[in-house]
Parts: structure tokens; C-alpha cells; sequence
């Protein structure tokens, strides 16, 4: 009886701290001043968020089917790889549209100057071209 | 005899097809790990044209200690990003930070940039044409310096080994 309400217990705080976490991923992209610094809210935050309510999920349904249950765990390697990839382009796509950012971040990158750097692509492995 | 390296060119992906293969049908059944193990054989040969030569992993421990590392990381910076936002006397210090890149290859930089962008504070923005730097957005930071010198040891340093290339 009494371990039932121990992880009545750990299932509720996991999915507060989800909920909590994706909470203020939305927060910050939200009010955060400028687009490169949005797109730090839900890279992170959202993504232990997410994990924490996949933790919850499948805690809460070990304990009631009675057999560990973790096909959840794909959802995290999904999310886990497309996130930084959707990131990284949507870093792309503000710097070649030259968005705005704050005046008091550092460094001056060319990509918001001129075009691009370097006349060559990175040389692919298989064709050898560049 | 046909070598192990024609049909069998990618072993980890084809092991991570297996997994993923036996998590989606909710069993371990001996015909769901054959249906899987075949899976895992013939989507990584009809879909090699479409990627990029890979090197092979020399260490997969060493791989194994990096994906805990980095798991690791992830929470400590998904805590500070969460304290960042929430806290109403933070200073934030943006900035543009050029990484000068060690590693060549493209498989092994397409891993660090998704690390980057996954670990503390800092999402990679800009891969350079020339492939020798990246263009990394941190939300804070105070010296850059310190920040180059960390991702260079403890990320791009174990990827190095890991592919030794």
C-alpha cells in the first residue's frame, strides 16, 4: 500500500517538472529579446520536459499493467535528434534573412555582414568535388 | 563468400534498427527479432546511396561514455537555460562565438553541432563553406575563451577519438 503512494508520489513530481520545464521553454520563446536567443527555450527546456513526462507516463503505466513498458523512450531519441537539427536551420534561416539581435551581444559574425565565407563547400567524402 | 563489410556496412545503425524495429512492435517474440534483424540488414544497403561515406566507429565504448556524458549535460543545461528565463534579475550576455573545427569529416561534425545545440546554453548556427569553423549562439556567456577551450575537451576531443580521424 505504502509504495503505491511513494510512486503516486515520483509520478506526480515527474510530470510537474514536465509540465514545469515546458512551461518555461514556452516562456522564453515567448519573451526572450531576440530571435537567436528564443531559439534557446525550446531546444532545452522543452525537450526535459518532454522527457520528464515520458518518464511519468511510463512509471505510471509499469505500475498499473504490471510489465515495463519502454516504447516510450523512442519518442526521446526522436525528439533528441530533430531538435538540434530544426534548430540549427532555423539559426540558418535568421542569419541569411539577417534578422535583428540584441545590441549587446558579442562578436560580429560575417553572416550578418556578407554573404558567406570561403569559396568551396566542405568536400563530400564519396565525389571529392571542392 | 560475401565479406561482412558489403552486406553488413553500418553495424551500430543496423543494431539501432533492430531496437527501434522491437520497440515499435512492443515485442521480443524470436520472429519479431528475425523480421527486425532483416530490417535492420536491408534498409541500411537500399538506403546507402542517399548518405554520406561514414567513418566507421573505431571505440564504441568510448562512444557509449560520450552519449552518458552527454545525457548529462543535457540536464544540467536544460536546468540553467529553465533558471536563465524564469530568474527576473539575470543579465544575459549573448554572443556570436566562432569554434574553430578540429574534425574534417562530416559525419563526426554533424555530431558535435547537434551536441552543441543540445548542451549548455549554446545552439550551433552556421556551419562555415569551408568547413573549418562553426558559428555557435550563446544565450550566456562570460568568457568565450573558456567556453571554445571547454567544447573542445570535453566534446569534440571524445569524438576525435571515437572516429579517429
Amino acid at each position: 500500500m505504502t509504495h503505491f503512494v511513494i510512486l503516486e508520489g515520483v509520478i506526480a513530481f515527474f510530470l510537474i517538472a514536465g509540465g514545469a520545464f515546458a512551461f518555461i521553454g514556452s516562456l522564453g520563446l515567448a519573451h526572450l529579446r531576440d530571435f537567436y536567443m528564443r531559439l534557446h527555450g525550446p531546444t532545452k527546456s522543452t525537450t526535459i520536459g518532454i522527457g520528464c513526462i515520458l518518464i511519468a507516463s511510463m512509471l505510471y503505466f509499469w505500475v498499473t499493467e504490471g510489465k515495463p513498458d519502454i516504447q516510450e523512450m523512442l519518442i526521446t531519441l526522436f525528439l533528441f535528434i530533430t531538435a538540434p537539427v530544426t534548430a540549427h536551420l532555423l539559426a540558418k534561416t535568421g542569419l541569411h534573412l539577417r534578422l535583428p539581435h540584441v545590441d549587446k551581444t558579442r562578436g560580429r559574425p560575417v553572416e550578418l555582414r556578407r554573404e558567406e565565407v570561403g569559396e568551396k563547400p566542405v568536400p563530400h567524402p564519396d565525389k571529392g568535388h571542392g | 563468400m560475401i565479406k561482412p563489410r558489403a552486406w553488413l556496412p553500418t553495424p551500430l545503425l543496423s543494431i539501432l534498427l533492430l531496437i527501434v524495429w522491437l520497440l515499435l512492435v512492443r515485442s521480443a517474440a524470436l520472429g519479431h527479432i528475425l523480421l527486425g534483424g532483416v530490417l535492420g540488414i536491408v534498409i541500411p544497403l537500399v538506403t546507402r546511396r542517399f548518405w554520406d561515406a561514414q567513418p566507421h566507429v573505431k571505440k564504441p565504448w568510448l562512444l557509449l561514455r560520450f552519449v552518458l556524458r552527454v545525457l548529462k549535460d543535457i540536464i544540467i543545461a536544460n536546468l540553467e537555460v529553465a533558471w536563465l528565463i524564469i530568474n527576473p534579475w539575470r543579465r544575459m550576455r549573448p554572443a556570436f562565438i566562432e569554434y574553430p573545427l578540429m574534425l574534417e569529416e562530416r559525419f563526426p561534425i554533424t555530431l558535435l553541432a547537434n551536441t552543441i545545440s543540445l548542451t549548455p546554453g549554446t545552439v550551433s548556427a552556421n556551419l562555415r563553406m569551408d568547413g573549418k569553423s562553426l558559428l555557435i549562439h550563446a544565450l550566456d556567456v562570460g568568457d568565450e575563451e573558456a567556453l571554445i577551450k571547454e567544447i573542445h575537451e570535453r566534446y569534440e576531443r571524445p569524438i576525435k577519438e571515437i572516429y579517429e580521424c
